[in-house]
């Protein structure tokens, strides 16, 4: 609790040098579609919990992608693995699998705070 | 001297567009102030996106401009033109005249002088590259940082000179995305170990076969891409470069650290397009290439009677497009010729 109504910024900058990116590593193995990805937002257009919650499959993408863990593993709670996703993609990335993957993935994801 | 066409730069275009007229029985004089033809495409290794050695094209040129009714004039630049009763008569750099009824200009382009993207550190940090650069590299087999290792971490800095205001240039060079895709490829086919890092603010994959080379290079060679313009580079102690972008796709700036940055250079107006845009009279765009008289239907048409343009000196464009618009300019004089007799 802050009292006098000061707090430390955190820094935005996203390090890559110092992040973890096995995460990304991992799914870039199991799930080679991964890879493809261009980020245009297809899959978090078409799905029900990104129109009633943050969640978005795009933006967890390229925090995978960052290792930027801290926000992933709270996102990935929310998808309810309904494969929307996967049936848009351009670029056929197997979405579904992408999550189931990561959920199974706690190694490096105990670490996050 | 009398010709039929006198064809201005022996690059691609003056080549192919020389070799057709020739091929339809006019004479043909190139003049060519370098020592060599071929032009931009002697600067460079393999050519997006099949990956083609440049010496089979220029092999293929050669063939086109061998011919007995077509002169190569190298080492010869205008010096000055005017025309009289509908011929113009060209004073070339090594005293020669030339009277002659057509001229095509295919002064080509020149690749946007990296250093003039200050903050971006070429010239100043050692191991900041241009495109060009790499395509040498790439020529002789070694790709090396300037203290003889190899490179782990590599950055490719999209749009240097294009897209640019400050560069004064708001174009698209159009090549450039796929230039950095095929490199991209290359050099993490030449350096196994290494991750390559491409730094974009759209990927431009317009043309043929480019949006495949773009999917192979994110799934065969795992080549990352990341969405945002770099704005500047420092140079740690450690000789590392520092590169600061905003991460546009995570909404938050991104630091990183690379061995080497190759920074991908634009296309602009050739100085030698200048010169002769000066000395004929011809009209220049906002974009200060050559203006055709229509965009559509007479992309190789110029404000001057008896003037055509062939190739990059009216816009950015491939090799293909390059050596079609090339012949297309061949049909238009060929043609004016016709009707002028």
């Amino acid at each position: 609790m802050n009292k006098f109504g000061y707090s430390v910024a955190q820094p935005r900058v996203i390090d890559y040098e110092s992040n973890d990116r096995s995460l990304s590593e991992y799914l870039n193995a199991l799930e080679p579609s991964f890879r493809r990805c261009i980020e245009c937002g297809g899959c978090s257009a078409t799905c029900t919990a990104a129109a009633y919650t943050s969640f978005s499959l795009r933006e967890l993408h390229v925090l995978i992608r960052r290792g930027e863990s801290r926000k992933i593993q709270s996102a990935l709670k929310k998808c309810m693995l309904c494969g929307k996703c996967t049936l848009v993609c351009p670029r056929g990335v197997n979405t579904r699998n992408v999550i189931t993957l990561a959920r199974n993935f706690k190694v490096s994801l105990n670490n996050a705070v | 001297m009398n010709t039929d066409v006198v064809v201005i730069g022996g690059g691609a275009a003056g080549m192919e567009a020389a070799g057709r007229i020739a091929q339809a029985g006019y004479s043909v004089s190139v003049l060519e102030k370098k020592s060599e033809t071929g032009g931009n495409l002697v600067n460079w290794y393999q050519l997006f996106p099949d990956r083609k050695d440049s010496r089979e094209v220029l092999g293929y040129l050669n063939n086109v401009v061998r011919n007995e009714k077509l002169k190569m004039l190298t080492s010869t630049s205008v010096k000055s033109v005017d025309r009289q009763k509908g011929v113009y008569r060209i004073k070339t750099s090594s005293g020669e005249i030339i009277d002659t009824e057509a001229i095509v200009v295919a002064t080509g382009f020149d690749l946007f002088k990296s250093e003039r993207k200050e903050e971006y550190g070429y010239g100043i940090y050692e191991n900041v590259y241009s495109s060009a650069d790499l395509e040498k590299m790439f020529r002789a087999a070694e790709v090396k940082l300037k203290n003889g290792t190899l490179p782990q971490k590599i950055g490719m800095v999209h749009c240097v000179g294009s897209r640019d205001e400050k560069s004064g240039n708001i174009y698209c060079s159009k090549l450039c995305c796929v230039t950095a895709v095929k490199q991209a490829i290359e050099l993490r086919e030449m350096l196994p170990a290494s991750k390559v890092f491409c730094f974009y603010m759209d990927m431009r994959m317009g043309g043929a076969h480019y949006e495949e080379l773009y999917l192979e290079a994110q799934e065969k060679h795992s080549v990352n891409f990341i969405r945002g313009k770099v704005s500047e580079v420092g140079e740690a102690h450690n000789g590392k470069l520092i590169v600061k972008v905003e991460d546009t796709l995570a909404g938050r700036p991104l630091r990183m650290e690379l061995d080497m940055l190759v920074l991908m250079a634009g296309m602009e107006m050739s100085g030698g397009g200048k010169e002769i845009s000066e000395l004929l009279d011809l009209d220049t765009g906002d974009n200060r290439f050559f203006k055709s008289t229509d965009n559509h239907f007479g992309s190789n048409m110029s404000n001057s009677e008896g003037v055509f343009y062939a190739g990059t000196c009216i816009a950015p464009m491939s090799i293909p497009e390059t050596i079609s618009h090339a012949r297309a300019a061949a049909v238009d004089v060929i043609q004016y010729l016709k009707s002028a007799k």
